[in-house]
C-alpha cells in the first residue's frame, strides 16, 4: 500500500501568512505538496464552520495562518482566530477527533521558511497521526 | 451556467518547469462551464492578455480564471485586461500557481500538476459565484495633517503646501527643527545644520497654507482614507504666543535653572526660556514642573517685566478639531537611554557623553559655545575616545539592527575634533565602517588619512574612572593587541530607537510597528513611504534609522504620494467588503461588538444591522462571527469558502 499522504486545508490571512507562503515561493523553499491555501482577508474571518466541515468532509490537518499577536492589520483578527481556535479544539475533543488536527500559526510576510518548514512539520506529524477517521466513513 | 475562460501562464520556465501545463489546460477544458482552456508563455505579456480580451470577447465569457503568479503580481493586470474587453474586472480571479504550487514543489512534477488543477478548479468554484461589482467613489478631504516638526516634517509639510494642500502641523515640543536642531554640522560637506533648518523653519511660519501646532500631541483620530476627524491637544505654554515678542526679558529675570534636554545636560535652562535660543517660533514657554508660581505662588518676575503682557499663568489646555484627507507620521528618533544600557560608565561618568551630547558641544550655540571641553573639569581633552555600536548591532543584550548614521558622524565629530585640538588624538572603536551613502566613503577616507584619526576595529571591555582620567580598555582585533587608553573624554555612538510614545500613536492610527517599535511600510521595496493603513504615511527615523538625506528624500516621496492622492475628485476603494441580507438578519449585534472599525451600527426601526460602507475594511470579522449567515463578503462568501474547500478534499 502506498503511504498515506495528508491531505491539509490552509485558511491564509492576506496580509501576513498568505504573503509568506508566497515569499516560500519566491525563495524555493521546498515542501510537501500535500497543502491546499485558501486566501482570506484575516484569520479573524476563519469561520468556525469552515474548519469542522474541512475535517468532517475528510482534511487531514487544517492550518490557520495569521499574523503575530499585535500585528494584525485589522487590529484584532488574530485574537478573534485564537479564541475561536481555542473553542474548536474543545469541540474537536467532543467529537473525538484529535485536537493536533488544527494549527494555529503566526506567520508573517517576511518568515517563508518558517512556512515552509510549518507545512513540512505538519506533514510529519500528520503522518503519525494516520488518516482523518472520517475518510474511512466517506470512503465506505 | 456561466461560461468560463482559464488562461494558464507558463511564465516561460517558472510555471512550465514543473507543471505540465498542457495537461492541466486539457483537463480543465473538460470540465461542463469552461468553455475556453488555454496556455500560453507568458499570460501578462501583451499578446498574452491580448488572447483573454479575444476570448472573452469570441466566446462571450462571463467569468475568468488566470492561473498564474501570485495575485499580488498581475491580479490588477488582469482585471485591467479583461475590464478592456469588457468584462466586470471582478469577475476575474486568480489561481496562484507559482507562488505556491510550481516555487514550492519543483521535485514532485507530477503532484504539482495534480494541486495545479485543484487550485484552477476552486478557484473557478469562487468565480461562479462572483458578482460585478463597482468601485466605491468616495468624496475626499484636501487637508494634510502631519506629526512631528522634525527636517522630515518639516520637508513633508512644505512640500504639500507648496503643491496647495492645506497642512495641520503638530509638533510635540515649543519649536520646529526636532533633532537637526540640536547638530553642529552634517557630514558629509559639513555643512553647519542649523541654517539650513531655519531657513525651512522660517518658510513653515510664514507660509499661508501651513498651520503649526507646538506643544500639541494628536489626540484622537476617526475615519479613513480621505476622510479622517482628528482631535489635536495643545498644552498650555502659560504664554500668549500672539503677545510674545521673543525679547527674552522673562528669561533673564527668571531666577529658576535646571539642566537643559535640548543641551543633554551639558547646560541649564530656566524655567521659562525659549527650546534654544534662536528656535523658530521665538517664543517662550513655562514650565510648570519648574516654575516657582506652580510651586508655591511664590514668584511672578516674568509676568512682570513682560511689556507685552504675555505670561499667562491660567492658561488652559485647547482641544482643536481638524479634518484632513491624509496623515504623515514624522515622529522621529531617540538615542537608546542611559537608564537601560548597564555599560561603558555612561550616565555614571560625567566625561561619557552620547553623540548628541557631543554635537551640543560642538555647537556655536550650545552650551560650551562650541568648545570642546570636559564636562567634569572643563579641560580640553587631549585624548579623546569614540566607541561605536553602542547598542546597536547587538543582537543578545540590545538593538539587532544598524543605526546607520553613527559611522558617518562619528567620523565628522573626530575630525572636528581634530580641527580644534591640533594636538590632540582621537582613537575610534568600530566593528565595521559602513559609508554607502554620497560622497561617504570620500569624506571618511579622508577623516583617516589627513586627521590622524586612529581607528581600531574591535570592541570595548571596559570604562573605568582612575586618576582623573576615563580608562578604556578594549582589543583591536586586527593586530591581536589588547588596547588601554587614558581617555578625557569618551563619546558613545548609542543606538536610535523610535522617539516615545510612537507605539499608542501608531494603535491609534491603526498603523503598526515592529519588534523594535518603528513603524512598519506596507511593503519594504514597493511601498517603502506608505504605511499598511490607507492615508496614513510614513516618514524619517520612525520608520526605520536615517540619515537627514535619506530622511528628506522620504520626506519629499510621501508628500508625492499624498499630492497623488489627493489631486483626485473621488477616492475609489475595493468594493469587497461586507454586506447584509437584510431578510435573514436577527438584529442580534454580535457584527457590531466585534467590529474593530465601528463600521457594523445596528438600525433599530428595523430590527437589523447595517454596514457602513465608506467605514468597513473587508476583513470579515463579522461574517466569521455571524451565527445565522446574515452578512457576507462580496466576492468571499461563506458558500464560495466551502465550496473550494469541498474541491480540495
Amino acid at each position: 500500500m502506498a503511504e498515506f499522504e495528508p491531505r491539509i486545508i490552509a485558511f491564509l490571512c492576506h496580509w501576513c501568512t498568505y504573503t509568506g507562503a508566497d515569499l516560500a515561493g519566491t525563495t524555493r523553499q521546498q515542501y510537501p505538496p500535500n497543502i491546499r491555501i485558501i486566501h482570506l482577508m484575516c484569520s479573524g474571518a476563519v469561520d468556525s464552520i469552515y474548519v469542522l466541515k474541512a475535517l468532517i468532509d475528510g482534511a487531514d490537518g487544517v492550518l490557520i495562518g495569521g499574523c503575530h499577536p499585535g500585528d494584525c492589520h485589522y487590529q484584532t483578527g488574530n485574537y478573534k482566530a485564537r479564541r475561536r481556535v481555542a473553542i474548536l479544539k474543545e469541540i474537536l475533543r467532543e467529537l473525538g477527533f484529535s485536537e493536533d488536527r488544527i494549527w494555529l500559526r503566526w506567520i508573517s510576510a517576511s518568515e517563508g521558511k518558517l512556512f515552509a518548514d510549518t507545512v513540512t512539520r505538519m506533514v510529519e506529524e500528520l503522518k503519525k497521526m494516520g488518516p482523518n477517521p472520517m475518510r474511512r466513513l466517506w470512503n465506505a | 451556467m456561466r461560461r468560463l475562460g482559464v488562461f494558464i501562464c507558463h511564465c516561460g520556465v517558472n510555471i512550465a518547469g514543473t507543471v505540465d501545463v498542457k495537461k492541466v489546460a486539457e483537463e480543465i477544458g473538460k470540465i461542463e462551464d469552461v468553455c475556453h482552456s488555454i496556455d500560453y508563455i507568458y499570460m501578462c505579456s501583451e499578446p498574452g492578455q491580448q488572447l483573454i480580451r479575444e476570448a472573452i470577447q469570441e466566446k462571450q465569457l462571463e467569468g475568468v480564471v488566470v492561473a498564474c503568479c501570485s495575485p499580488s503580481m498581475h491580479e490588477n493586470t488582469f482585471r485591467k485586461a479583461v475590464k478592456t474587453a469588457g468584462m466586470n474586472p471582478y469577475l476575474c480571479e486568480i489561481a496562484n500557481i507559482r507562488e505556491q504550487c510550481s516555487w514550492v514543489h519543483q521535485k514532485e512534477k507530477e503532484e504539482a500538476t495534480r494541486k495545479a488543477m485543484e487550485i484552477i478548479q476552486a478557484t473557478l468554484e469562487k468565480v461562479r459565484r462572483n458578482e460585478e461589482l463597482e468601485p466605491l467613489a468616495m468624496s475626499i478631504n484636501r487637508n494634510v495633517l502631519v506629526i512631528g516638526g522634525g527636517i522630515a516634517g518639516m520637508t513633508a509639510s512644505l512640500d504639500l503646501a507648496q503643491g496647495g494642500y492645506e497642512v495641520f502641523l503638530v509638533e510635540k515640543g515649543p519649536a520646529l527643527g526636532g533633532h537637526m536642531a540640536q547638530l553642529s554640522k552634517t557630514f558629509p560637506d559639513l555643512s553647519p545644520a542649523f541654517p539650513n533648518l531655519l531657513a525651512k523653519a522660517l518658510e513653515i511660519v510664514s507660509h499661508p497654507k501651513i498651520e503649526l501646532f507646538c506643544c500639541s500631541e494628536l489626540e484622537e483620530v476617526k475615519g479613513y482614507v480621505g476622510n479622517f476627524e482628528i482631535i489635536i491637544h495643545k498644552k498650555a505654554t502659560y504664554v500668549d504666543w500672539t503677545r510674545c515678542n521673543g525679547c527674552a526679558r522673562c528669561i533673564e529675570v527668571c531666577p529658576v535653572e535646571y539642566p537643559s534636554s535640548f543641551d543633554r545636560e551639558l547646560g541649564m535652562r530656566k524655567a521659562v526660556d525659549f527650546l534654544y535660543p534662536n528656535c523658530v517660533p521665538k517664543r517662550v514657554k513655562v514650565t510648570p514642573t519648574q516654575c516657582r508660581y506652580f510651586q508655591d505662588r511664590s514668584c511672578r518676575k516674568c509676568e512682570e517685566v513682560c511689556p507685552e503682557k504675555a505670561i499667562q499663568f491660567d492658561q488652559k489646555d485647547e482641544r482643536i478639531h481638524r479634518k484632513v484627507g491624509a496623515i504623515v507620521i514624522a515622529t522621529g528618533f531617540d538615542l537608546f537611554p542611559k537608564e537601560r544600557l548597564g555599560e561603558y560608565g555612561y550616565g555614571e561618568i560625567p566625561d561619557v557623553i552620547d553623540g548628541l551630547a557631543f554635537e551640543r558641544m560642538l555647537s556655536p550655540d550650545g552650551p560650551t559655545r562650541g568648545k570642546i571641553l570636559r564636562p567634569s573639569d572643563g579641560r580640553v581633552p587631549k585624548e579623546m575616545v569614540f566607541i561605536q555600536c553602542v547598542a546597536s548591532r547587538d543582537p543578545d543584550r540590545y538593538m539587532p539592527y544598524c543605526s546607520r548614521i553613527c559611522c558617518m558622524y562619528t567620523a565628522k565629530q573626530a575630525k572636528m575634533y581634530k580641527e580644534q585640538v591640533p594636538d590632540g588624538q582621537p582613537y575610534v572603536f568600530y566593528m565595521d565602517i559602513r559609508s554607502d551613502g554620497k560622497g561617504y566613503e570620500e569624506f571618511l577616507q579622508k577623516t583617516i588619512e589627513e586627521n590622524g584619526v586612529l581607528y581600531l576595529r574591535g570592541r570595548v571591555s571596559r570604562v573605568f574612572q582612575e586618576d582623573g582620567k576615563v580608562k578604556v580598555w578594549g582589543v583591536d582585533t586586527l593586530t591581536g593587541k589588547g588596547i588601554e587608553i587614558g581617555a578625557d573624554l569618551v563619546v558613545l555612538a548609542t543606538a536610535i530607537i523610535p522617539s516615545e510614545g510612537v507605539k499608542e500613536l501608531a494603535a491609534k492610527l491603526r498603523a503598526t510597528v515592529d519588534k523594535h517599535g518603528f513603524l512598519t511600510e506596507a511593503h519594504i521595496k514597493l511601498y517603502p513611504v506608505e504605511s499598511s493603513t490607507k492615508g496614513i504615511y510614513l516618514a524619517g527615523c520612525g520608520q526605520s534609522p536615517k540619515d537627514i538625506t535619506d530622511t528628506v528624500s522620504q520626506a519629499s516621496a510621501t508628500a508625492g504620494k499624498i499630492q497623488a492622492l489627493l489631486s483626485t475628485d473621488k477616492l475609489f476603494q475595493d468594493p469587497l467588503i461586507a454586506y447584509v441580507d437584510e431578510t435573514v438578519c436577527s438584529g442580534c449585534g454580535i457584527c457590531v461588538e466585534i467590529c474593530p472599525y465601528e463600521a457594523r451600527e445596528m438600525d433599530y426601526r428595523r430590527g437589523i444591522s447595517i454596514v457602513h460602507v465608506a467605514l468597513c475594511q473587508g476583513c470579515g470579522a463579522c461574517i466569521a462571527s455571524c451565527p445565522n449567515f446574515a452578512c457576507e463578503l462580496r466576492n468571499s462568501s461563506s458558500v464560495q469558502t466551502l465550496r473550494m474547500v469541498d474541491t480540495f478534499i
